[in-house]
């Protein structure tokens, strides 16, 4: 039990710090691995709450996939970041004290007496071995949720379509291939049959 | 003992911690972005908390399409970021009034 929570508070402690370093480091590619690390923290807390799957989902989603479309961004992009920084310390005292407003009233709701407290959510017992987190989410997501399965699927086919179709353009000016003019070359176009009469060497 | 208030007062402060964010953050469209993925995280692990111990995967699930949903909607947002810098070289939210909101 005692080490349960001690990867609790430590993978908390990282998982705080870093997200404290995303909102508050200048550079955006920081940011982004800041972000990462705090993905991290969280799958491994996931783990602790026996949702194995979805940890795993984190990782390879977020941090394989959606991280690194954020780094590519960042990188691509040739940010000015001087004007971007302007005003954090203007608005870094409202911040915090909005922050600190919304954390203090979520904790009071969160350990006022008997709401979410061992006695009302008491512990569970571990699930047995042989327990299967990911068999047990496909059983619910292919049975109950099947049409909100499907409807994630169509979402995720709209969103490569809007990036897709978003991205795009067409370039003037730029020497390109076009693989349809050169497959329907024919002859007459690049060979030409001259006819000329042969030549006497020169000085016999 | 690790009981459900502890995952919940972890999920409320990463959440306090984004919002903070957003509003020192908020020139930056790349930064605003990542605090709501923050945000979602903190949401996703209040969820994952209440599933285990209430004992319901249900909640699983929607961590499952909440997680589906923002992969799609990074997708979308980091595309018009691309869009937008492509037509106005900068990403600055303060200069983005071209609707005269």
């Amino acid at each position: 039990m005692i080490i349960q929570e001690l990867i609790f508070y430590a993978y908390a402690l990282v998982m705080v710090l870093a997200a404290t370093m995303v909102i508050t480091v200048r550079n955006p590619v920081y940011a982004a691995l800041f972000l990462v690390l705090t993905f991290f923290s969280a799958a491994a807390i996931w783990m602790l709450l026996e949702a194995e799957f979805l940890a795993i989902v984190l990782v390879v989603v977020y941090v394989g996939a959606v991280m690194v479309l954020f780094l590519f961004v960042v990188m691509m992009l040739d940010i000015n970041l001087d004007p971007l920084q302007e005003g954090f310390t203007r608005y870094l005292p409202v911040a915090l004290l909005v922050a600190i407003a919304m954390a203090a009233e979520m904790l009071m709701v969160i350990w006022s007496k008997g709401r979410f407290g061992a006695d009302a959510f008491p512990v569970p017992a571990p699930n047995p071995a042989g327990y299967s987190n990911t068999r047990a989410l496909g059983e619910l997501l292919y049975t109950d949720y099947l049409l909100p399965f499907e409807v994630a699927g169509v979402i995720l086919l709209v969103a490569i379509i809007a990036a897709v179709a978003l991205t795009l353009r067409k370039r003037t000016g730029i020497r390109t291939q076009d693989p349809v003019r050169q497959v329907r070359t024919r002859r007459e176009e690049s060979v030409r049959l001259v006819k000329m009469k042969s030549e006497k060497p020169q000085g016999g | 003992m690790l009981t459900l208030g502890h995952f919940l007062t972890l999920g409320a402060i990463l959440f306090s911690l984004s919002v903070a964010g957003i509003f020192i953050n908020r020139k930056n469209v790349i930064i605003l972005l990542m605090c709501i993925e923050l945000m979602l995280l903190a949401v996703n692990m209040n969820f994952i908390a209440f599933s285990r111990f209430l004992g319901n995967l249900d909640g699983q699930v929607f961590v499952f399409f909440i997680l589906t949903v923002a992969a799609a909607e990074a997708a979308i947002g980091l595309a018009i970021l691309v869009v937008l810098f492509r037509n106005r070289q900068t990403i600055n939210v303060a200069e983005l009034d071209d609707l005269k909101g």
